[in-house]
Order: C-alpha cells, then sequence, then structure tokens
C-alpha cells in the first residue's frame, strides 16, 4: 500500500515536472493553485474544467469558422483571443504562444497558415488537457489512497 | 518569433504603403506630365505663328505708308503736269485770240509770218513745253485757187505733195521759226490732225492728239489744236455757227517726253519712283505718251493718277511705280525674330520649370513613400519593443514567483539576503524594460514625473544592490546619504532611480579597480564649508596634508585618486563635520520652513575617465567616447542623454568632472517636494523596505582607518539606529572601550565592534594576538559580537579570522543597511522569530492587500470565463467580495446608482462594448447623478461624497498608449494580466488607501 501511494507521488511528480520542462504551463498555474485554500478547495480544479469546456467551445467554433467559404477573419480573432485570454490566465503556455502565432495569420488573412495554427493549436490544447486530467487523476488517486500531494513549492 | 514579428512588420508597411496610395494627391503637371513635351512643340508653334503674325502686320503698316507716300507722289505729278499743262494751253489759247484779233478783226491784218514768227519766238519762254506754234488758215476748196495765189504757194500735203482737192484745206500761214518747215502743209491732209481741226472747232476748245513721234526731236509728244473764230460768236453758239465762224486753226506740238522729264527733274523722290504717262481714250489698248512700256519697276505696287489736260475727248492718265522693290524691313524682321526667340526660351523656361516640378513631385512622392516606410518601421519597432518586453516578461514572472517561493522556505540569513537580492535585481529588470519603453516617450518629450513621496536611502541600498554583485570584485561600492536629507521626500522615485541606476551602472562598467562612492547631501550644505575648502586648495597639493600615515594614498575610499578632488574634500569635510555633530538630531536643525528642497547627487568613480575630446559630447544621445568603447564595454550610449532629461526635469543640472585614467565624478542636483511630517506617517509605503527596528539605541565602534569608509559604515549603522563611535585602529578601539569602561561610571559598553578587513589584516601580524588577550583579560568584552567588514575574503582569510575568535560573522562589502541588519539578527538574535515574518509580508504585501482589500466589494467585467474565474479567485483570496459581469453592458446595469461596489475591474477587449465605452459610460452616468444631487442637498454630499468608482483596466498590453487610453477614458489604473500581486497592491492602494480599513 505504502510502496503504490509512493509510486503514485513519484509518478505525480514526474507528470507535473513534464509539464514545467516541456513548457507547457508557466508560473501563472502556481499562482492559481495558489488561490485554492480550505475555504474554496476546488477552485483549480472547477478553473480548469472551465477552461477546457470554454476552449473545446471556442475549438469547434474556430473550426466552423474556418470551414466556411468566405472566413469571417474579425469573427476568428475575437475567439483566438478569448482563447489567448483564458490559456494566459491559467498558465497554458504553449496554447497561448500557438494563439499568438495564429492571431498574427489571422491579421494576415492567411487562410492556409490559418488552419495549420489552428490544427497545431488543437494539439496544443489536448496535451495540456491530457497532462493535467492525468496530473488530477493521480491526485485524487493519490488522495483516495490517503497519501497527501507533495508540496508543490519545494520543487523550484 | 522572429518570422512573425517579420511578418507583422511587412504587414504594417504593406498597410502604410497602401494608405501612402491612396492619400498621394497629384498636381495638375503631374498629372499632365506625358502632356508636356507636346506642350513644348505647341509653345514652338504658337510662337512662331505670334511673329509671324507680328511680322505681317508691321511689314503691313510698312506697305501702307509706302502705298501712301506713292499715291501722294504720284498724284503731286499728275497735279503739276496738269498745271504747267495747263498754264501752256492758256498761252495757246491766248496767242489764238492774238491771231483772230490782229489777223482777222484788222483789215488789212496786223499779222504776217514776219510778226508771228518774231512774236511767236519772243513768246515761248511762256510755252516752255511747246516745240512750236503755227497757224493754219481755214480754205475752202472754192477759195483755194484765191489763196494760192495771195501767198504764192500751194497748199501741199504732209508728205510735201501738192495737196488734191478737197472739201477744205487747212494750210499753215504762219509759224514759229523752230517749226517753221510745216508752212504752207496742210494740216488736214493728216487724218489725226484733220480729226483734231474738226473736232476743235465743233467744241471751241483745245484738242490733242493721241501721242505720236514728233517731227523734229523724235520725242512723244501730243499736238494741240485751237480753233480760231473770225467773228465774234454769240454767248452760246451751236456747232454750225462755230463751224461758219471758224477762220483757223492754231496748233502747237507739246514735247510730252521733255515735259515730264523736266517735272520730274525738279521733284524730290525722282530716283524712287518710276512714273509712266498713257494716253487712255482707247480703254483697251493705251498709248504711251512717257515712259518705257516694260520699264522694269516694282509691279506689285502702283498707283494711277487720272490726268485732265483739258481735252474732254481725250483721257490720259499717269501711272506711278517705285524704282525697286520694298526692301525687308529690318525693324520688323527684327522685333519678330526677337518675339520668337524670347517666346522659345520662355516656352522652354516654361518645360524646364514643369519637368523639374514633376522632378521634385517625383522625389517628393518617393520621399513620401520612404517617410510612410520608416513610420511604419516604427511603428514596427515599437510593436516589436512591446512584444520583446511581453515576451520577457512571461520568463522574469516565473523567475520572479520562484524567487517568492523560495523565500516562504527556510533559509538562512545569508540565503535569504542572496534570494531577495535576487528578487529586487529581477524586479528592477522588469522596470528597466519599461524604461526601454519610456525612452521613447522621453525623446518625444511626454514625459510626465510623477509626484509621490519616497525614501532616497531605500532607493539608494536598491542601486546598491542592483550592482553589489557585479562590482564585488572589482570595486568597492559605498553610499552615503547626509543626515540633513529628509527621510522622504515628494519626487519621482522611479525616474530618480533610473538617474542613479543609469549613472552607477556607467561607472560600475568603466571601473576595474577602486571604487564607486555614491553622495547625496543638500546642495547648500557644500557653502556651509567652504572656509576648510579654501584652505585645503591653497596648498598646492592638498591631498598630501590629509594623507593617513597608513601608506601613500589618497583620501578618498579605496585611497585611489579620483577626478574631482575638490567635491571629494566637501563631502569629506562635510563627513567630519557631522561626525562631530552626530549625538544631534541633525534632522531636525534642517531648516523646514522651505517647500521644496535640492539634493546633490555625486556619483564618483575611479575609472578609465572620459577622453578630453569625448567630454562635450557626452550627453549626446548614442555618443560614447568612442567606437571602441561600445565593443569594449557595450551599451548603446543613451543612459546619460536620458538622465540628462530627467535631471532637467526635475529642475536641476546635470555635469561631470572627468580625468582620464583616473576617474569620474557625475553630480546632480534635483529639486523635490518636502514632505510634511504628518503626511509621510500614512503614507510609508509597503514597498520600501522597511528596516526592522529592533536595533535603536545599541551603541558600535567601526574600526576603520579610513575615514570615509567609516563615515559609510557609520551611516549604514545610523539608519539602524544604532549610535557609532569610529575608532582609527584596533588598539585605539580597545584602548577607548577599556579606558572609559574603567574611568566613567555611567559609560555604557558598545554592544558590537565592526572591524573592517583592511585595518585588521594589518594590525593582524603585531598586536593582534595581544590585544585579544587583553579583551579577554578585560572579560567583559568578549561577548561583544565582533564582524569583520569585507569586500572579498578568501577562505583561509576566514578561517584565519574565526580562529582567532575576532569574527563572529562576515558582512561582505557593499554595506547596505538591510544586508547590516540581516547579519546583526543573527548575530545578535534580535527578532529572529518575529522579524523574517514581518519582512516577508511587508515584501510580498500580501497582508497590505489583504488589508485593503478585505471586505471591499467589486466587480469584475470580463467576457472570458475563465479570465473571470481566475480574477474573482485572486480577489476573493484577498477577502474581497466579488461579483461578476460578463459584458459591458451588464455592468453597466449592476452599476446603476445607487450600488455599494468599492471597485471594479474591466477587461478592455470585449465584443459589443469595449472597457473603454463601458467606463466612459460609467463616468457619465455617474456625473450626471453627482450633478442632481449637488442641485438636491448638500447632506448627501456629506455622506458620501461624489459617486465615483474606481475602475482598473486588465490588459495584457504593457504599451503605454494603452495606458494613456485607459486614463483618458476615465479609468482610475491598469493592472497587467495575468494579475502580479505586487502590481494589483500598488494599482488598488492608490484609491484604498485614503478610505479607513
Amino acid at each position: 500500500m505504502d510502496a503504490r501511494l509512493r509510486q503514485l507521488q513519484r509518478r505525480w511528480v514526474d507528470c507535473r515536472d513534464a509539464l514545467w520542462r516541456e513548457g507547457i504551463l508557466d508560473s501563472m498555474f502556481l499562482e492559481l493553485q495558489q488561490l485554492q485554500d480550505e475555504s474554496n478547495p476546488d477552485f483549480l480544479l472547477e478553473t480548469v474544467a472551465l477552461f477546457f469546456t470554454n476552449s473545446e467551445k471556442l475549438l469547434r467554433d474556430l473550426f466552423s469558422d474556418l470551414a466556411q467559404q468566405n472566413v469571417d477573419f474579425k469573427r476568428v480573432d475575437a475567439h483566438i483571443h478569448q482563447l489567448k485570454g483564458s490559456s494566459s490566465s491559467i498558465g497554458a503556455k504553449r496554447v497561448t504562444n500557438a494563439c499568438i502565432a495564429f492571431r498574427d495569420f489571422c491579421r494576415a488573412r492567411n487562410h492556409i497558415e490559418c488552419l495549420r495554427c489552428l490544427q497545431q493549436l488543437k494539439e496544443e490544447f489536448l496535451l495540456v488537457k491530457n497532462e493535467l486530467e492525468t496530473l488530477f487523476e493521480l491526485e485524487n488517486q493519490i488522495v483516495a489512497a490517503g497519501g497527501s500531494i507533495p508540496k508543490v513549492q519545494r520543487r523550484f | 518569433m522572429g518570422v512573425k514579428m517579420q511578418q507583422s512588420h511587412h504587414l504594417v508597411a504593406v498597410k502604410l504603403n497602401e494608405q501612402v496610395g491612396t492619400k498621394r494627391g497629384y498636381t495638375f503637371i503631374q498629372s499632365n506630365r506625358a502632356w508636356l513635351p507636346k506642350f513644348l512643340v505647341l509653345s514652338v508653334v504658337v510662337v512662331a505663328f505670334s511673329s509671324m503674325s507680328i511680322y505681317n502686320s508691321m511689314d503691313a503698316d510698312i506697305k501702307v505708308r509706302r502705298k501712301d507716300g506713292l499715291v501722294s507722289m504720284c498724284d503731286q505729278r499728275a497735279r503739276m503736269l496738269k498745271d504747267q499743262f495747263s498754264v501752256s494751253v492758256n498761252h495757246v489759247h491766248a496767242l489764238a485770240i492774238l491771231v483772230s484779233t490782229f489777223h482777222y478783226y484788222k483789215n488789212p491784218s496786223a499779222i504776217d509770218q514776219e510778226t508771228f514768227a518774231e512774236y511767236t519766238a519772243r513768246t515761248a519762254f511762256e510755252r516752255p513745253l511747246l516745240s512750236g506754234v503755227a497757224y493754219a488758215e481755214r480754205v475752202i476748196n472754192s477759195e483755194r485757187e484765191k489763196f494760192e495765189e495771195q501767198h504764192g504757194w500751194t497748199i501741199k500735203t504732209m508728205e510735201r505733195q501738192p495737196s488734191p482737192v478737197r472739201d477744205e484745206y487747212a494750210p499753215v500761214i504762219f509759224s514759229q521759226e523752230t517749226v517753221s518747215y510745216i508752212e504752207s502743209l496742210d494740216m488736214m491732209s493728216g487724218e489725226e490732225d484733220r480729226e483734231n481741226i474738226l473736232r476743235a472747232r465743233a467744241t471751241g476748245k483745245a484738242v490733242l492728239t493721241s501721242p505720236f513721234r514728233l517731227l523734229g526731236s523724235h520725242h512723244l509728244g501730243v499736238v494741240l489744236t485751237f480753233p480760231v473764230y473770225k467773228s465774234k460768236l454769240p454767248p452760246n453758239p451751236t456747232v454750225e455757227e462755230r463751224i461758219k465762224a471758224t477762220a483757223g486753226y492754231l496748233g502747237g506740238a507739246f514735247d510730252v517726253e521733255s515735259l515730264v522729264e523736266n517735272l520730274l527733274g525738279q521733284l524730290d523722290g525722282n530716283q524712287a519712283i518710276l512714273v509712266n504717262v498713257y494716253d487712255v481714250t482707247n480703254s483697251s489698248e493705251p498709248l504711251v505718251m512717257y515712259g518705257h512700256q516694260y520699264q522694269e519697276g516694282d509691279t506689285s505696287l502702283l498707283h494711277e493718277s487720272k490726268l485732265d489736260f483739258g481735252d474732254p475727248f481725250r483721257k490720259h492718265q499717269m501711272i506711278c511705280r517705285y524704282h525697286h522693290k520694298a526692301p525687308p524691313s529690318w525693324t520688323a524682321l527684327t522685333t519678330a525674330f526677337l518675339f520668337f526667340v524670347i517666346g522659345l526660351l520662355v516656352g522652354y523656361i516654361l518645360y524646364g520649370a514643369a519637368t523639374h516640378i514633376v522632378k521634385v513631385e517625383d522625389g517628393f512622392h518617393e520621399m513620401q513613400e520612404l517617410k510612410g516606410r520608416a513610420e511604419a518601421a516604427d511603428v514596427a519597432k515599437s510593436q516589436f519593443l512591446a512584444t520583446v518586453s511581453h515576451e520577457i516578461r512571461t520568463p522574469m514572472n516565473g523567475i520572479l514567483g520562484m524567487l517568492a517561493l523560495l523565500l516562504d522556505t527556510e533559509l538562512s540569513f545569508t540565503q535569504r539576503d542572496y534570494a531577495q537580492t535576487a528578487q529586487i535585481c529581477g524586479k528592477a529588470l522588469i522596470a528597466l524594460i519599461n524604461e526601454v519603453l519610456d525612452r521613447a516617450k522621453i525623446e518625444a518629450g511626454k514625459l510626465e514625473l510623477e509626484t509621490v513621496s519616497f525614501d532616497i536611502r531605500s532607493i539608494l541600498d536598491d542601486v546598491l544592490s542592483l550592482f553589489s554583485e557585479e562590482s564585488r570584485h572589482k570595486v568597492k561600492l559605498a553610499v552615503f546619504v547626509s543626515d540633513k536629507v529628509p527621510e522622504i521626500v515628494m519626487g519621482d522615485p522611479g525616474r530618480f532611480r533610473q538617474i542613479i541606476t543609469n549613472l552607477v551602472g556607467n561607472s560600475v562598467k568603466f571601473t576595474e579597480k577602486g571604487h564607486i562612492f555614491v553622495k547625496v547631501h543638500l546642495a547648500d550644505q557644500l557653502k556651509g564649508a567652504p572656509n576648510a575648502h579654501t584652505k585645503t586648495c591653497l596648498n598646492g597639493r592638498p591631498e598630501e596634508d590629509i594623507l593617513i600615515s597608513g601608506g601613500s594614498q589618497f583620501e578618498t575610499l579605496s585611497g585611489c585618486e579620483v577626478a574631482d578632488e575638490r567635491n571629494s574634500r566637501d563631502t569629506f569635510n562635510l563627513l567630519i563635520a557631522e561626525d562631530l555633530f552626530n549625538s544631534v538630531d541633525s534632522k531636525m536643525t534642517t531648516n523646514e520652513a522651505s517647500e521644496n528642497v535640492t539634493v546633490m547627487v555625486s556619483v564618483e568613480d575611479t575609472g578609465i575617465g572620459i577622453p578630453l575630446r569625448a567630454q562635450d559630447r557626452v550627453f549626446m544621445p548614442f555618443m560614447q567616447a568612442d567606437s571602441s568603447t561600445s565593443r569594449t564595454y557595450g551599451g548603446t550610449g543613451i543612459g546619460l542623454s536620458i538622465s540628462k532629461c530627467l535631471v532637467e526635469l526635475m529642475g536641476g543640472h546635470i555635469n561631470f568632472i572627468s580625468r582620464p585614467q583616473i576617474g569620474s565624478t557625475f553630480s546632480f542636483t534635483a529639486v523635490f517636494g518636502r514632505c510634511k511630517k504628518l503626511v509621510f506617517a500614512n503614507v510609508k509605503r509597503p514597498t520600501f523596505k522597511d528596516l526592522p527596528s529592533g536595533f535603536k539605541g545599541l551603541k558600535a565602534v567601526v574600526v576603520d582607518g579610513k575615514p570615509v569608509r567609516a563615515a559609510v559604515t557609520r551611516y549604514h549603522l545610523n539608519r539602524l539606529g544604532i549610535h557609532v563611535e569610529v575608532a582609527s585602529s584596533i588598539n585605539r578601539a580597545a584602548a577607548m572601550c577599556g579606558k572609559k569602561g574603567s574611568l566613567t561610571a555611567g559609560y555604557r559598553h558598545p554592544d558590537l565592534i565592526l572591524v573592517e578587513k583592511d585595518t585588521w589584516m594589518s594590525s593582524i601580524d603585531n598586536c593582534i594576538s595581544s590585544t585579544v588577550t587583553d579583551w579577554k583579560q578585560n572579560g567583559n568584552l568578549i561577548q561583544f559580537p565582533k564582524i569583520l567588514l569585507a569586500s572579498k575574503l578568501s577562505a583561509s582569510e576566514l578561517e584565519k579570522a574565526k580562529a582567532s575568535g575576532f569574527a563572529d560573522t562576515v558582512i561582505m562589502k557593499p554595506v547596505r543597511a538591510s544586508m547590516l541588519a540581516a547579519c546583526l539578527q543573527q548575530v545578535l538574535g534580535i527578532g529572529r522569530k518575529k522579524q523574517p515574518q514581518k519582512d516577508m509580508h511587508m515584501r510580498n504585501g500580501s497582508s497590505a492587500l489583504e488589508s485593503l482589500l478585505y471586505g471591499k466589494k467589486i466587480l469584475v467585467v470580463d467576457d472570458n470565463k475563465v479570465n473571470r474565474r481566475v480574477a474573482a479567485g485572486a480577489l476573493k483570496k484577498f477577502g474581497a467580495n466579488v461579483e461578476c459581469a460578463e459584458s459591458g453592458n451588464a455592468a453597466l446595469e449592476l452599476l446603476q446608482l445607487p450600488h455599494d461596489f468599492d471597485a471594479c475591474f474591466m477587461d478592455i477587449q470585449m465584443p459589443e462594448m469595449d472597457g473603454f465605452e463601458a467606463t466612459r459610460q460609467i463616468r457619465l452616468m455617474e456625473s450626471q447623478v453627482n450633478e442632481q444631487m449637488k442641485s438636491e442637498s448638500a447632506v448627501e454630499i456629506m455622506k458620501g461624497g461624489e459617486w465615483h468608482t474606481p475602475i482598473l483596466a486588465m490588459t495584457a498590453d504593457v504599451i503605454h498608449a494603452t495606458y494613456d487610453e485607459c486614463l483618458k477614458c476615465g479609468m482610475d489604473g491598469y493592472v497587467s494580466k495575468p494579475f502580479d500581486e505586487e502590481n494589483l497592491y500598488q494599482a488598488v492602494a492608490k484609491f484604498f488607501r485614503t478610505k479607513p480599513v
């Protein structure tokens, strides 16, 4: 039992380290974590879940926008702006960066590059989603196993 | 990233080009440039035509005059000819009357051939044109015989043959001698003469023949015939009566040729004109009377004048023409030619001007395009700056966040200091990035200075710590602030810091050994010690007087020579002076009546100095001493020019004294507002690094051989509230303690001793052991914490110091109050538990933020769900009561007055209604209500004052333009996303601190 917990904890640490090492998250995520306290224990989870649903909707919108014959680049720009804002709030750095690149092409009205960027954006989003979900899942398992989440701060 | 930037740059450039293209206004000339050569040709043709017409009109004028001349000359000649002719005719007429009177009325006749000949010869001068006159009597055939008998000759014909029988004869009976050869010739035998005779007697007037060659002279001439009547005629005789009364005929031959020749000879212009006289009785066949039919002359111009010789049957005319053709008119020709040339020149000049204009305009457009491109590049540059600084800020946030977390952990004091320094440096770096952004603003002259209260000393500490790591290994870096400088002043701390950072940064960059010494005092303080100064100056090499016995070094911080000795010495004097008045609270003695305080800051270094030839352009932007400087030391060279601008904005001056290879001293003055005591108690911002107050009342002895260095150490200790005594050597310190300790009961023993490393090293060999034993014996000295001050210390030296029991801890230079405080805490154990906790809180501002925000009701407006949630979460953490709105309209509804929100955080970029617009509408609403309230009652105002909900913009942009825009539409501040506690605090503190918490 103890060994399993330790293993879980190690996996959690690896997973989180990967998030940082690969630049998927930045310090904003840490600040979010700090905002979570006893009075608001699920803040981070809720926020991230909100981010996921919100971003999925935006991505769907972007796909349908870019599939149009005459692309309304203003609309696309607005969507990208939204996504960029929420991703930077979460600290999903690579999503933010993808948004910035996407926005530049959108402003240049480069349809082909936009499509490529959207694809990349989608991949980045799925990556961060995947990683974060794994992380949260591990956390749940650790808590269920009666362990505690390793302190974040000490690691850096 | 690079590709991205390039693309956006390209985009901007293209956009601008399009703009320029549409804006470009073509002038008339420019738009018709293709027509210019055609215009030139056209103008040449027009000029040619007009000069031709000028020539023609002038020529026509001349022709008219020529013709007029011809007409008048011709008429004149005709008139004279006629006159002379009629004079001759009159004479012949008179002769006829003479003949009729004396030949027919007298009986017997009074005239015979002899008489007639003589008379006519003697009166010939009266008839110069007549070659001769003769009288022929009318003889009827029946009377012929009688007549022939009477005269003794027969009537002959013109051919001198005896006349055949006719009805009538007209034999010449009297004749002038010149024509005597025609006597007895029958005049009627010639056909023409006969007709003449018949016509003459019928009309009673003189008649002329057509011209013929005269017999004698062979000149062309005419014969004039006059009838002579034998009886007096009735007043109106008929033709019958006339014929019947005819007695004879008087004839004369006119030599027309001589006549005209004479006449012309008398007149001017004889050479110029050619005269012909014609008999044009038969108009189809004019007969020449004078002149040659085919004589050459100007056939283009001729004039005819009528001649009336008194014979109605015959018609004569005179035709005149010029001998020569009209010569070409030189005036007309020249005028026309000149006109043509001038016209041509004018045309060419216009053409040249037009092409020049076209060329200039082309150049202008090209320039405009280039300007557009340059502007686009400028825009791209700003964008680049904004983006890059944004990109830099993101990792910096990471670094700072990590440092913040690091500081939350258990650290030793030294580690804590390092971490704090790192954090401060990081923050300074972000500040520097903002300063880079500000640079453009400074250059545009749009910079405005803040006026807030701040602590000069803490700023200097910050600057010092910024450079301490860099300079530790090569130079001594020290700060000294005179006690007379107020603790808190009003001004722009950021800019003040920027200037000092720049000056110190330069010094650090260019100084390899020696020291960098920042001194701050009041500008009028120096005036206090002029006497000491003059005295030292009189000595030629004044430093010799003040050289300490320890070695041949200069009396400066590091012992190196400095550029501005005078300044250095003044400061030195001040330090000495302050030493004397140390116990007095000097802050109370300064003149606090004045509103402003002029602070003088000098930064002294012992670097490479500035070459003399470069000294006059030190403050020019982008100028470095020489190009190798930037290669060796880097940098852009803009810092000093910015500093100069800033100093001037602060109402001061900046100048410097520099000696190559010795060093430079930059000094500037700045005017700050004096802060009232009451205010700064409240205003003290948590961002100021508060020094712990636990050391108040302690007493320390500083052992240092150099007064300047000792004064600096003393300054920092004084700031901690520690009373300081200075001893120049360990022995003296020991003596001082020992002596005083034993002799004076009231004397307090020092609580700690600080020993400068150099002083310690110099004394270590000879007397350290004895001193220490001395101290040990004294007993009461042993418990003093002893601290060693050093800028570098090798491990062996440290061991040595520890072994000798001398130093409890080592303080690395440069000395800073906070560093000192941290070390002293460790050594003395004061507030070990409490202090760091407080320290951390003050640094983070968390508690302060909490106290500010607790219980406040705050509205967060953002269309982005996630952002809204994060912002709300952050604010909630600090105890705020947060409500959210997802659009500008929703916010407007929630903020309908009256409401109980204390503040509003507003996203800028939102669909439908953006943050700017929403703010504008909120402000409009508020001002309306405020107006209403004012008019309604004064009570309301007493209660709540005016409505003004603080609105803070939330944006990820860091460009100042956005900030300006925020303020313009009525926002109160600006928080950059993602939230950063300190940033949040600074923004919120502005308008919450005045309200009671």
